[in-house]
């Protein structure tokens, strides 16, 4: 396995990190104190599971005053993915489409 | 039908894709869903694609990545390659590849196989391989 998989499942393999990881991937971009309200874990807790996952690319933050933002970088997790699959599938899903717009158009 | 192989004859580290499919339809209908770039946003990407093999193209994604295309091959309702780039700086991301459409007639219409070769730039040395 590669470092680069290395790190993201063990960035990952926490719960608590995932959490926050998923809660940014499904709801946009959150402020600290925003994620810490759901957390079930203290502020400087978040703090610091956000600071991991910033270090393995799969959030980003960005201060606006006295907060900072943070949100999802999905395309950290193309690692995990090897491109033969996902172009399998995307050409698949595409082939689906191609055969409608066959069926549409003129002889 | 996907087939997911990696060919290590020819060019290690070169993996493709190949997507087959029967469509029921006459290949020179296909060609034209092919070739027409207001009929290849319907099924593929948005695009300003020229059936001029050395034509320079790009194919735009909903999701907003631009692809670097550039016609390699044209023979008319038969085979189709171009370039497909998608050009990063994070080698995790880049991806160079070559997207050939073949397409055979059958009694009931014709027999449609892509097959997208490529690598990671970390694998340029399969590249010679790959261009010629």
């Amino acid at each position: 396995m590669s470092t680069a998989q290395d790190l993201l499942f063990r960035t990952l393999a926490d719960p608590t990190r995932r959490a926050l990881f998923e809660r940014l991937c499904r709801d946009g971009e959150q402020t600290v104190g925003a994620l810490t309200a759901q957390a079930g874990v203290s502020q400087p807790a978040v703090s610091k599971h956000l600071g991991v996952l910033k270090s393995a690319g799969l959030v980003r933050d960005r201060q606006d005053g006295r907060l900072t933002h943070y949100s999802a970088q999905r395309g950290a997790l193309t690692p995990l993915l090897d491109w033969t699959s996902q172009m399998a599938g995307f050409w698949e899903s595409r082939f689906d489409d191609l055969e409608d717009l066959l069926k549409r158009m003129d002889q | 039908m996907t087939d997911v192989t990696t060919e290590r004859a020819s060019a290690p580290q070169t993996r493709s894709v190949v997507v087959e499919r029967d469509i029921p339809f006459p290949a020179e209908r296909l060609w034209r869903a092919l070739t027409q770039p207001h009929l290849i946003e319907e099924w593929l990407m948005k695009n300003d694609f020229a059936p001029t093999v050395g034509h320079r193209f790009n194919l735009r994604g909903e999701w907003g990545g631009v692809l670097d295309c550039e016609v390699l091959t044209v023979e008319p309702g038969r085979t189709l390659a171009y370039r497909w780039d998608h050009v990063n700086e994070d080698p995790k991301f880049d991806l160079r590849s070559i997207v050939t459409f073949t397409l055979t007639p059958t009694a009931t219409g014709t027999h449609l196989r892509m097959e997208q070769a490529g690598f990671r730039p970390e694998q340029k040395q399969a590249s010679g391989g790959l261009e010629t």
